[in-house]
């Protein structure tokens, strides 16, 4: 294993900015944090420059076998018969199942269990599984499928959210949600709105559009089972959950989940889209079940884009009102999601569409409604910010009409509103650490924001948003008083580390976290640990990468083992130096005296010297979060046990001939706690910015006569290098006194407010508003034509009509 | 059809048998085991699936493993030297140019291909030579870095070894 | 993953002999230049050819060479790559170049070659779609069903010819070298192109692009561009190669323009051209040419983007490229 010295890390190793980096938590101080806050090497770092890593597809088992499943052509329609027969019988077809192999229904919210693993009774969206089969081949298995005869009775297909709010149309799920096609309804009143309304100088209301999107990971899913005579089933899958897996599949198989084990191989990359259960997972298991050999499924670009689980389309109606200074009064926030076939995670979206609204800005009296309904599209789910980034948007666009309508300093008047540290909001919510206003400083000085803002000449423009992410859900999706989070760490008698965690890693570098923090501990190199993840055999549950919660929860848990291995190190090396424990510290493999560091000893030593007297080093240590949230139905949704905040400044500039906008640069300045390596802070900041970008200005999952318009990464436009705008990511540090060296997310929270800057900017460069997404070319010109016949811009000059 | 073929892969001659109608991204994964080169789309969408074939970075899913023959094929498991990493690598772990790391090897090979042809490339060069691997995790920035990385550290002349294991 | 369907690889020794070979399998046999079209449609299902015959391997087309009139002769296996970096192109056909560079990826251009570019499929996107996502819309006229499901009044097929050289070497003038059982004919280019998505090119299946010949510029500009969503990977959505010689005095002595991606075929923009002939590059003309092309095009709901931008883009495409000229003679 390679070295990960910092030696070799890249020259400008400081965070950017750190307005309150030294005032540590925990027993070591801040200027004593060997591994904590270093752009140390991540963890197995060459192994995916080399072609090394093996993700799920790579592995190769013996006599493996190759699945594929047969899909719906139709959005909607009753299935009158499936015989499978003919598949059966062909030469190399070695299992063929179907619904009615799987009736058992399950469903990732333990209030919806809608989904089976193929449809029994009707098809709900074009590319629902019906039936799947193991063949020696793929092109056998692909005229194995086309071999399946299916009876459909098609039924009118509904569409879009005005469809699902009619009482008149079919229904999709005869059985779940209310009236019509409404899924899940939500409503929530906090110190009477109306109050503040009346209070307020100015109200505005808005309506705004945020289209579905989805998370297109580059590997795309794939699935080997394994089925043992003697009754185990083994499942490598690319998922981000494999405790979820577990329970469903238990569930969808009948199996008990002590005979399942799921190992999540190294992912290439997910974005919420790989965390729950897909009927690909049920199916290679039962096909692995009854061929008696392991099968492997690795979907199609297009199936993935079936799977979707991805951003919810959403119309929303937001009314604000304002003081003159400003300051909000109260707020009402309407929120229709389109939510596909199944419930999915929607229930918890669509309480995320109104959950963290009164936050990052003081709202003292709230009201939401929420109604998410099925359509005869692929489910939704969630994607990266979770049902925060559509709400996000459309407040951040809001706030930027209010201010002007005050005319106020954009920055100034989130200022002014800005929650504090150490508060609370209307609905519940607790929260600690924040440094929003350190964001807010830091991206505007940054890009010299209030200098610029609607002084660039026309066709060039700056905006700017700030948002507030979780770390970390702090009420589990089924109900239960179990940590989050479980870690066990075992030192070896040569010094060597071992971590076991149920984390799965899909390139935001958990494992790396892991032994970071570890290593932070115990005073060794991050060379010196292995970290074992994701293996729900080998592992502690953790619950998953999800939500942001890893580095918070299973970091916090990863530390507790560690220090319980370190307080055993502790009293052997106290002993042994005849110093008081207080007086100790671990790092550079050694335990020394703080006061006079060479009085120390090895770190083996130490290992040896306690094994022996207390026997095997291991330790396990957990992580729940501390209770939160108010005494109201639905109160479990939004609570976390830290708040990350962020504000992103965008500047754009729009072709005024061709309506393409281009956005040149956006600049993040993100409050993560403490950057437990900075790099990696970085990278999810530039990552999350990317994606926002993607969704601003050119994603959409979209749907033409009942199927995906867009099914492939031809179609569906995913940025390339060329058009990615600069960015530049500023790291905010505040560090949280709960988080793990006062770690708090980075994975999700930089992503929402992007979109809202991009908007913004775009305003202040052309003078139109957008209040839908994604701002493409052709809305750009509608928009500017339509301005300029009503006279409403002042610079038509260069616009050819 | 099934015929035996030879295949000059990573400077091995490797003789096998193989479908015409294979392409050489599947041969490489599932004939040869270089699991390294990956695949997104498998129409060319994604250059997830580049390898080099005489020093140029192509699409493997859209190149007939037969048309193979006679050309140098270089794919990620290729381009170290027993335990020494080609500069690329080592910069792309040292810059965080790797999130989930799936487009890695793709990115690592156009990089590879560029620094050989044009060893001071400038920011829209590195932009031009990368403009057909696609990247979900890093928003492209630290990749750059690590290109222009690797650039100042080959011209430097520094050697830059793995160490063992 | 996607996969191919069978075939067997023949490698002909001559632009004869694959001719033969093609004679020889029939129908259940394509030509492949880099395969960059074709194998996508096959993984598609959309062609199930049994014996495939590689064109990319023969020296005889693989060239760039200056021929006696001044002009360039390209060899049909010519990759996109070469295109976009060979001096001769660059320096005497910039527009070329340009045009190859904005194909797909350069993981793509360096394998995809001109041959296979001017033969490219007219494209729909109710058509490059899987068999399974085919199935689910009922199929179309193009293959499989009776229907248009662009206009499904329609007895034709409007899919869209999409190639991003050909309206460059339209421009030009170029000729094509078409082998075929009797032999080499020339032919103008412009006479491949039919306006029918089904049957979108007048050559026969078995005869070959073997070379596209280019006459000497004399004084013709031509400049292509492209509006696409992305900078990479992305067909055009719209396409527009303006060329054009200025007499001594600036009178608009010759004028072509061509369109890709709104039409089965590349589309002429007659009316404009002629509009330009004998006069000088007046702010007038250029709009009225720019109206123009605006009037001609229809494009049609089958490819990404959206009708109004794609036509808005032509004619502004047109016209930037005709201020171009004009700014770069300041007498006209
Ligand atoms: C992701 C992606 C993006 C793309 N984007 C673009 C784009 O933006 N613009 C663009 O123009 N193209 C684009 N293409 C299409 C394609 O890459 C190019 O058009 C390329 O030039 C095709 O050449 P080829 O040699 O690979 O064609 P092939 O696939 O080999 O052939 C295409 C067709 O022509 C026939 N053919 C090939 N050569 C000859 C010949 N010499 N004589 C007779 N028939 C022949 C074949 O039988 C086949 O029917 C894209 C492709 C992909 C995969
Ligand atoms: S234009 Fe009509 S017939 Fe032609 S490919 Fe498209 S849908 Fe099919
Ligand atoms: S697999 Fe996507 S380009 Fe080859
Ligand atoms: S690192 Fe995940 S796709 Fe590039």
């Amino acid at each position: 294993m390679p070295k990960p010295a910092s030696a070799t890390a890249p020259p400008d190793a400081e965070p950017v900015s750190s307005p309150r980096r030294d005032r540590a938590d925990g027993p070591a101080q801040a200027d004593e944090l060997h591994i904590i806050g270093r752009r140390n090497l991540k963890y197995e770092h060459l192994a995916k420059a080399t072609g090394g890593t093996k993700y799920t597809a790579d592995l190769k088992l013996p006599r493996l076998c190759f699945g594929r499943l047969l899909r719906s052509p139709y959005p909607h329609a009753r299935v009158l018969h499936v015989d499978t027969r003919k598949a059966e019988a062909m030469p190399g077809v070695f299992a063929v199942i179907s619904g009615a192999d799987l009736p058992e229904r399950y469903g990732i919210m333990p209030s919806s269990q809608d989904e089976t693993a193929f449809a029994i009774d009707k098809v709900r969206y074009v590319g629902e599984a019906v039936a799947a089969v193991a063949a020696v081949d793929e092109l056998t298995a692909e005229q194995a499928c086309n071999a399946i005869e299916v009876l459909y009775e098609p039924l009118p297909a509904i569409m879009s959210i005005d469809e699902a709010l009619d009482p008149e149309k079919p229904r999709i799920h005869e059985d779940q949600g209310g009236e019509g096609n409404i899924h899940k309804e939500v409503h929530l009143e906090f110190e009477s709105p109306e109050v503040g309304f009346a209070e307020a100088d100015h109200v505005r209301e808005d309506e705004f559009f945020f289209e579905g999107n989805t998370h297109a990971p580059m590997e795309n899913h794939a699935v080997i089972a394994q089925y043992e005579l003697h009754g185990k089933l083994t499942v490598w899958s690319s998922t981000q959950t494999p405790h979820y897996v577990h329970r469903e599949l238990s569930k969808a198989l009948s199996m008990p989940t002590a005979q399942i084990r799921i190992i999540a191989p190294p992912s290439g990359g997910a974005f919420g889209g790989k965390s729950e259960m897909f009927s690909h997972e049920v199916a290679a298991a039962a096909l692995a079940r009854k061929a008696g050999r392991p099968v492997l499924i690795e979907l199609s670009r297009e199936e993935v884009f079936y799977c979707h689980r991805g951003r919810h389309p959403v119309r929303m109606r937001i009314k604000t009102g304002v003081r003159k200074d400003g300051s909000i009064t109260a707020m009402h926030f309407q929120s229709w999601l389109d939510g596909g076939a199944y419930g999915s995670y929607g229930v918890a979206t669509t309480y995320y569409t109104g959950a963290l609204n009164t936050m990052p800005y003081k709202v003292p009296r709230y009201a939401f409604d929420g109604v998410r309904v099925f359509t005869n599209k692929p489910p939704c789910g969630p994607k990266r910010g979770h049902g925060t980034v559509q709400p996000r948007f459309a407040i951040e666009c809001q706030l930027d009409k209010i201010a002007e309508d005050l005319g106020l300093d954009p920055v100034g008047m989130r200022m002014r509103n800005a929650v504090d540290p150490m508060s609370g909001t209307v609905n519940g919510l607790r929260i600690t650490s924040c440094a929003v206003r350190d964001t807010l400083r830091a991206a505007s000085q940054r890009t010299d924001f209030q200098a610029r803002f609607r002084k660039l000449p026309f066709g060039t423009g700056i905006g700017l948003a700030s948002s507030v992410y979780m770390s970390g859900a702090g009420l589990p999706i089924y109900w239960n008083p179990m940590p989050h989070s479980g870690a066990m760490v075992k030192i070896d008698r040569g010094g060597g580390v071992a971590i076991y965690c149920g984390t799965t890693d899909i390139g935001q570098d958990s494992d790396s976290m892991l032994a970071y923090i570890v290593s932070e501990v115990l005073g060794v190199d991050p060379i010196d640990v292995r970290v074992c993840s994701g293996d729900t055999d080998l592992t502690p549950v953790d619950l998953g990468s999800y939500s942001s919660r890893v580095t918070f929860m299973a970091g916090n848990a990863a530390r507790q083992a560690a220090e319980k291995l370190r307080d055993l190190l502790l009293d052997v090396a106290s002993e042994r130096l005849e110093t008081p424990r207080e007086r100790l510290r671990l790092g550079g493999r050694r335990i020394y005296n703080r006061d006079d560091t060479d009085r120390a000893i090895d770190f083996i030593e130490a290992v040896q010297a306690a094994e022996a007297r207390f026997g095997t080093l291991a330790a396990a240590g957990s992580y729940t979060p501390p209770k939160l949230g108010g005494k109201y139905k639905g109160s479990g949704v939004g609570p976390s046990p830290a708040y990350s905040f962020t504000t992103a400044v965008a500047e754009v500039s729009v072709d005024l001939e061709t309506f393409e906008l281009h956005v040149d640069k956006v600049t993040i300045a993100h409050d993560c706690g403490r950057a437990i390596n900075p790099m990696i802070v970085e990278g999810q900041i530039e990552g999350s910015a990317y994606m926002g970008y993607g969704e601003a200005v050119m994603e959409e999952q979209v749907f033409r006569k009942g199927l995906h318009k867009k099914p492939s990464l031809l179609e569906y436009k995913i940025p390339t290098i060329l058009e990615t705008p600069a960015l530049e990511s500023i790291i905010v540090e505040g560090p949280d006194a709960e988080g793990p060296f006062g770690a708090k997310e980075a994975g999700e929270g930089p992503l929402s407010p992007v979109i809202p800057a991009i908007a913004n900017a775009v305003y202040d460069a052309v003078g139109v508003r957008f209040d839908a997404t994604p701002i493409t070319s052709d809305r750009i010109m509608r928009a500017l034509d339509r301005a300029k016949r009503e006279g409403r811009i002042a610079e038509p000059a260069a616009l050819a009509g | 059809m099934k015929s035996l073929f030879t295949l000059r892969i990573n400077g091995e001659d490797r003789t096998l048998a193989f479908e015409h109608s294979k392409t050489l991204l599947e041969v490489l994964r599932e004939d040869l085991d270089l699991t390294g080169t990956k695949h997104g789309c498998e129409l060319g969408e994604c250059g997830a699936c580049t390898v080099l074939v005489d020093g140029e970075p192509v699409v493997s899913c859209l190149f007939l493993a037969v048309e193979a023959v006679g050309h140098d094929v270089t794919t990620i498991e290729g381009l170290q030297h027993g335990s020494v990493l080609h500069p690329v690598q080592v910069a792309f772990a040292e810059w965080g140019g790797s999130q989930c790391g799936y487009c890695t090897p793709g990115m690592i090979l156009s990089a590879v291909a560029l620094l050989e042809q044009n060893p001071h490339p400038s920011r829209d060069d590195i932009k031009e030579a990368l403009a057909g691997n696609l990247c979900r995790c890093t928003g492209y920035t630290k990749i750059i870095e690590a290109v222009e990385a690797a650039a100042g550290s080959m011209t430097d002349g520094r050697r830059l070894h793995a160490q063992a294991g | 993953m996607l996969r191919l369907t069978p075939f067997t690889y023949v490698t002909p020794a001559s632009v004869a002999e694959a001719v033969q070979l093609r004679k020889q399998y029939g129908d259940e046999a394509a030509y492949m230049g880099g395969g960059t079209d074709l194998l996508p449609n096959i993984k598609h299902r959309l062609a199930e050819p049994k014996f495939v015959i590689g064109l990319r391997s023969l020296r005889e087309m693989q060239s760039i060479v200056r021929e006696e009139s001044g002009g360039l002769r390209l060899g049909g296996s010519v990759r996109l790559s070469q295109l976009e970096h060979s001096p001769l192109v660059r320096n005497e056909y910039p527009a070329l170049a340009d045009a190859a560079a904005v194909i797909s990826s350069p993981q793509v251009r360096r394998v995809g070659t001109l041959g296979g570019n001017i033969c490219l499929d007219v494209r729909c996107n109710y058509y490059n779609q899987s068999e399974h996502w085919r199935r689910a819309v009922g199929f179309c006229m193009k293959k499989d069903s009776e229907i248009c499901r662009v206009a499904p009044g329609s007895d034709r097929c409007w899919a869209v010819s999409s190639a991003d050289t050909v309206p460059v070497l339209l421009a030009h003038g170029a000729q094509v070298a078409v082998f075929g059982p009797a032999g080499e004919r020339l032919l103008p280019l412009e006479e491949l192109y039919r306006d029918d998505g089904l049957v979108p090119m007048a050559l026969q299946p078995d005869e070959v692009v073997a070379a596209v010949r280019l006459p000497p510029p004399n004084g013709l500009r031509v400049v292509y561009s492209k509006l696409r969503i992305r900078m990479s990977f992305d067909f055009p959505l719209v396409g527009a190669a303006t060329g054009l010689a200025l007499d001594v005095d600036g009178m608009v002595r010759q004028s072509r323009i061509f369109l890709t991606a709104v039409a089965s075929l590349p589309m002429r923009v007659r009316a404009a051209e002629e509009l330009l002939i004998g006069r000088p590059l007046t702010d007038e003309l250029i709009r009225a040419a720019g109206d123009q092309v605006f009037r001609s095009t229809h494009p049609m709901d089958n490819t990404e983007g959206s009708i109004p931008h794609r036509k808005r883009m032509a004619r502004v495409y047109v016209e930037r490229a005709l201020r171009d000229f004009a700014r770069a003679n300041p007498d006209a």
